[in-house]
């Protein structure tokens, strides 16, 4: 099928080739003989023609921006759900706006020139070498605008960048990455994160926690990342193997993760998942995303397969560095919740100490054989999970 | 060695007598050949086999990403059993395809294939000299590059898959088998082959920057240069100064690859146990990659830049607006490009004070830049356009550099690059910036020398459909990026199937697929067009274009030192189009100036 259409295709190419070199054969009827080179070079009608064409093809340009802005434009990512966030966007749309302006002007003088002053026999151009004051004039406005926008980016990086460790209520949280998942560590009641390095990697400790360590018996470990709304939490992030990149695009946030090394990022979580649901863009992103799933899930039904499951909204860490085959499918759901929730949640959890000491019980009381090695934390067990596990894919490849 | 470029001392009978014994025989002609042009047009012809071997790699993912896991004959048929088991792409294969086609692109295509060619076929020629400085080290230089081009599809043919990691090589991902299977010998081929372009490359760049300095021909003087040697000038100097740090990079990758160093890697635990590596930091090699790396966009566009300046001065009758302004802001770009390269490292780790450093060096780019393109747009203000192909390429070429161009400003400002880092925004940004633009000028520089290269007329209707439907394309396939992007939709993903936030950018995607495909098969246009004018083309007169520079002086059929008699002497600037009192509307620059005749420009 999908080749009978590619061939389709292929041929319909062939006959618009053939029938624009006739046009354009056409529009030069009567001109110089055939034999000509000079018949290679624009002539009068060609000079029309392709300054038509250029009229023609700003207004693609602007309609194809207008038809994007209509029929993308609610992609884009919408309410930003922590606190730098506006502060983002506000600049981000400042930047655009002045994208677009400069854009329209100059596509329009570009074609617009390429159009008028389009070639004629026995016409002379303007010899119009330099004019010091015009090239002034258009070197001092990018100078003004950029510093405009030099200052009010820095100024906003350095409020992103600036971490306030000392801050109260600051919640640490250690975002842990391998090939290809996620896990996280709470730092627990003390607020500090026990130490950690690869070569403690063992059994149920698999984010390598020195467990000798006093700060690191109360962590608690989790394969899902809960936040509470309100209050700055300072992500540490580890990887164990390779480079990946935690993207948190709701939030505006991003870091890489660096093996060998702790990088770091703060923000504020100011809207709970709840909340965002609420949101208007997002009911809406919901609703249009869930129609297409039904109709694909039909689709899927119709041959066999097993339909698609509806789509809630949650929050998401992804990984945006390439890391590997299954870098397309390394994520994790992020909760935002009141403060009270989170509290709830986190000490639910079984700290990091207990697990190991009712491990090490176990391995004990099964005589020796030491569990296997570093069972890898399934991928955060969202209900996106639309995929069958894409781990088994990499395990393939990876030990050919 | 009959290449020589000591015209200054004024013996052409003799050197011409000599010619004339000096038989060539087919080798020594057509393959190892010192004479300029012949290795412009080996660059350009490798160039452009390397361009169709990118350009349907691109296809392929891009066919992957429209239309995910689902089975393709083309893919069984290119990318075989193993890498398309039953026809459906695996995902480190796709990784491979992204990487590749980045390499290929970046460094054979518009590095050697637009820089080589037109560095080669222009610099003796428009500064007047009989050849390069050493036409044999400029031999060695394409041959080096043959040797690396042919090592990179070599490549493809490694039992684990070529290299993976993405154009970028970053460590541990490119230095751990374990961690993707192209990292083998894969990676291994990738670097020998990069190793060996790198050579090359300075072979190369140190042969333009002597012949440019030395061997200008009487009157030449540096402020009567077409832009073009000054782009290409420069570019060999920022060459020179970036690719031998990209070397020691790879040269250091090598080491911990090979011999259990430590300098990019530390405290790695991979399939189940702990590597010996540390102290090492991969942030390390993002710097060492990125030092080039940067600038390597700028050694891209730049000659890019350069021709679009000559073409358009040419083809608007008019001079270039601003030539002095044009130079300056050459160098000024040349000089930001090398303090730049931070800015893809915003969210690295790197410390948050440097990155403000970065912005503000970044976003300084922006002032030549747009200073360029204010002066090619009045270039255009009452002119009186020939629009050739050439033309309509350079004028597409100013387009796609503004709308590309634009976005930098975000991506430059290190808050804005947290969230559209690495996203399709990025993809968009470059793209249009310095792939499409990059192309475009190459195409331009092709339509507006190819009579000089082989003597022969391209038809110019299929460069019309070329251009046209390549143009609308080019906006198809990266505009809509734009959106994506924003959407938060990472690049190198091998599907978005897994993320149901995402359903709603498919249609998106395979909208540009759609694009692509039917963009890439028009170049076939072009292709059928280039080959084919070879031999069938019409004949070309000596000056096509009228235009005034030196080039158009050499007899049309090639000779080796490229004048027959004496070499010309210049009188003038390159950019005397429609200067009043001249019956002609353009003066060549050998023609001297008039009694009275004033200099018009400064």
């Amino acid at each position: 099928m999908t080749s009978l259409l590619i061939i389709i295709v292929l041929v319909l190419l062939g006959i618009a080739i053939w029938q624009l070199t006739k046009i354009f054969h056409l529009t030069q009827v009567g001109t110089a003989g055939a034999n000509d080179a000079n018949s290679e070079i624009a002539n009068d009608r060609d000079n029309n023609v392709n300054g038509y064409v250029m009229f023609a093809f700003l207004g693609f340009i602007y309609v194809f921006t207008i038809y994007s802005l209509y029929k993308w434009g609610h992609l884009v990512l919408g309410t930003p759900a922590s606190e730098h966030g506006p502060q983002y966007d506000n600049l981000m749309a400042i930047s655009m706006w002045l994208i677009f302006i400069v854009q329209t002007i100059t596509q329009f003088l570009l074609h617009y020139f390429a159009f008028k002053y389009r070639g004629k026999e026995g016409k002379t151009a303007f010899y119009y070498a330099d004019n010091d004051k015009l090239e002034f004039i258009w070197t001092i406005i990018p100078v003004i605008v950029l510093a405009g926008l030099i200052l009010y980016g820095l100024y906003a990086w350095t409020n992103i960048m600036f971490i306030d460790e000392q801050k109260k209520d600051t919640v640490f949280v250690e975002v842990y990455a391998k090939q290809f998942s996620w896990e996280v560590r709470y730092a627990g009641e003390d607020g500090v994160l026990g130490k950690a390095n690869v070569r403690y990697i063992e059994g149920v400790n698999t984010l390598g926690v020195d467990m000798s360590d006093p700060n690191a018996q109360d962590d608690i470990q989790s394969t899902e990342l809960h936040l509470p709304k309100g209050k700055q939490v300072v992500f540490k992030f580890r990887s164990q193997d390779v480079l990946h990149s935690a993207y948190f695009p709701h939030f505006r946030a991003q870091m890489n993760v660096v093996p060998g090394m702790v990088t770091e990022f703060a923000f504020t979580p100011t809207i709970t998942t709840d909340e965002m649901r609420q949101d208007p863009k997002i009911v809406n992103k919901v609703a249009h995303i869930n129609e297409i799933r039904s109709k694909k899930s039909a689709e899927l039904v119709a041959e066999g397969k097993t339909p698609l499951d509806p789509y809630t909204f949650d929050y998401l860490l992804l990984c945006n560095k390439i890391c590997g085959a299954s870098h397309y499918n390394m994520q994790m759901k992020v909760v935002v919740e009141d403060d009270a929730d989170f509290k709830k949640w986190l000490s639910g959890k079984e700290k990091l100490s207990a697990a190991v000491k009712k491990a090490k019980e176990e391995a004990a009381a099964a005589a020796a054989a030491p569990e296997a090695e570093a069972a890898p934390a399934k991928p955060a067990d969202s209900a996106t999970a639309a995929k069958p596990d894409s781990t088994v894919v990499v395990a393939q490849v990876v030990k050919k | 060695m009959s290449a020589v470029g000591h015209e200054e001392h004024g013996h052409h009978d003799a050197h011409d007598h000599h010619d004339h014994h000096h038989k060539e025989t087919f080798i020594t002609k057509y393959i190892f050949s010192i004479d300029h042009k012949m290795i412009a047009k080996q660059y350009l012809i490798t160039g452009i086999i390397m361009g169709v071997v990118g350009i349907v790699m691109s296809l392929l993912f891009r066919m992957q990403i429209a239309w995910p896991e689902e089975s393709f004959t083309i893919f069984k048929v290119l990318l075989g059993e193993k890498f398309a088991p039953g026809g459906v792409m695996k995902n480190d294969i796709y990784l491979a395809l992204v990487t590749i086609h980045g390499t290929i692109m970046v460094f054979f295509v518009l590095t050697a294939g637009l820089s080589g060619t037109f560095s080669n076929l222009l610099i003796p020629l428009q500064i007047g000299a009989r050849d390069m400085a050493s036409g044999f080290m400029n031999m060695i230089s394409y041959w080096l590059f043959f040797l690396s081009s042919v090592i990179m599809i070599i490549s493809l043919f490694v039992e684990a898959g070529p290299a993976s990691a993405g154009w970028t090589i970053y460590p541990p991902l490119s230095a751990l088998p374990q961690a993707i299977g192209g990292s083998g010998a894969g990676m291994t081929l990738w670097l020998v082959s990069m190793a060996i372009f790198i050579a090359s490359s300075l072979m190369g760049s140190l042969n333009y920057v002597v012949t440019v300095i030395n061997l200008r021909t009487k009157g030449m003087s540096m402020t009567r240069l077409p832009l073009t040697i000054w782009a290409f000038f420069i570019t060999a100097v920022i060459g020179i100064v970036s690719f031998p740090v990209l070397l020691s990079a790879a040269l250091l990758l090598i080491f911990d690859r090979s011999f259990g160093t430590s300098f990019y890697l530390s405290d790695i635990f991979i399939s189940g146990e702990v590597l010996h590596y540390q102290g090492g930091s991969p942030v390390l090699f993002e710097h060492l990659f990125w030092f080039l790396g940067h600038p390597e966009v700028y050694i891209v566009i730049l000659p890019a830049m350069g021709l679009v300046s000559e073409i358009m001065a040419s083809n608007a009758r008019k001079p270039i607006f601003g030539y002095r302004a044009m130079i300056a802001s050459i160098l000024a770009i040349a000089f930001l490009s090398t303090i730049v390269w931070g800015h893809h490292m915003f969210i690295s780790g790197m410390n948050p004070f440097l990155g403000s450093v970065f912005t503000f060096t970044t976003l300084l780019i922006a002032i030549p830049s747009a200073v360029k393109a204010f002066n090619w747009i009045t270039t255009l203000w009452r002119g009186n356009l020939q629009l050739n192909p050439a033309m309509l390429f350079s004028i597409g070429f100013v387009s796609t550099f503004i709308t590309g161009g634009l976005t930098g400003i975000i991506l430059g400002d290190s808050t804005l690059d947290i969230n559209v880092h690495d996203t399709y925004f990025v993809i968009a940004h470059f793209h249009l910036v310095m792939g499409i633009s990059a192309l475009y000028g190459m195409f331009a520089g092709i339509y507006h020398w190819y009579p000089k290269m082989f003597g022969t007329m391209l038809n110019k209707n299929l460069g019309y459909i070329h251009f046209w439907v390549t143009a609308v394309c080019a906006y198809g396939v990266f505009f809509p990026m734009h959106f994506i992007g924003m959407a938060g939709l990472p690049r190198r993903y091998y599907t978005n199937t897994a993320f149901p936030l995402f359903d709603d950018l498919a249609d998106v995607n395979v909208l540009i697929t759609m694009f692509a495909i039917v963009g890439a098969a028009f170049q076939l246009v072009f292709l059928w067009n280039f080959f084919y004018s070879i031999f069938k083309g019409k004949k070309a007169p000596q000056n096509p274009w009228r235009s005034t520079t030196l080039e158009w002086t050499t007899p049309v059929e090639h000779i080796h030192g490229n004048w027959p008699g004496e070499i010309p002497e210049v009188f003038r600037w390159p950019y005397d189009y429609s200067k009043p009192g001249h019956d002609e509307d353009f003066v060549p620059q050998t023609v001297p100036m008039k009694e009275g005749e004033e200099q018009l420009h400064h």
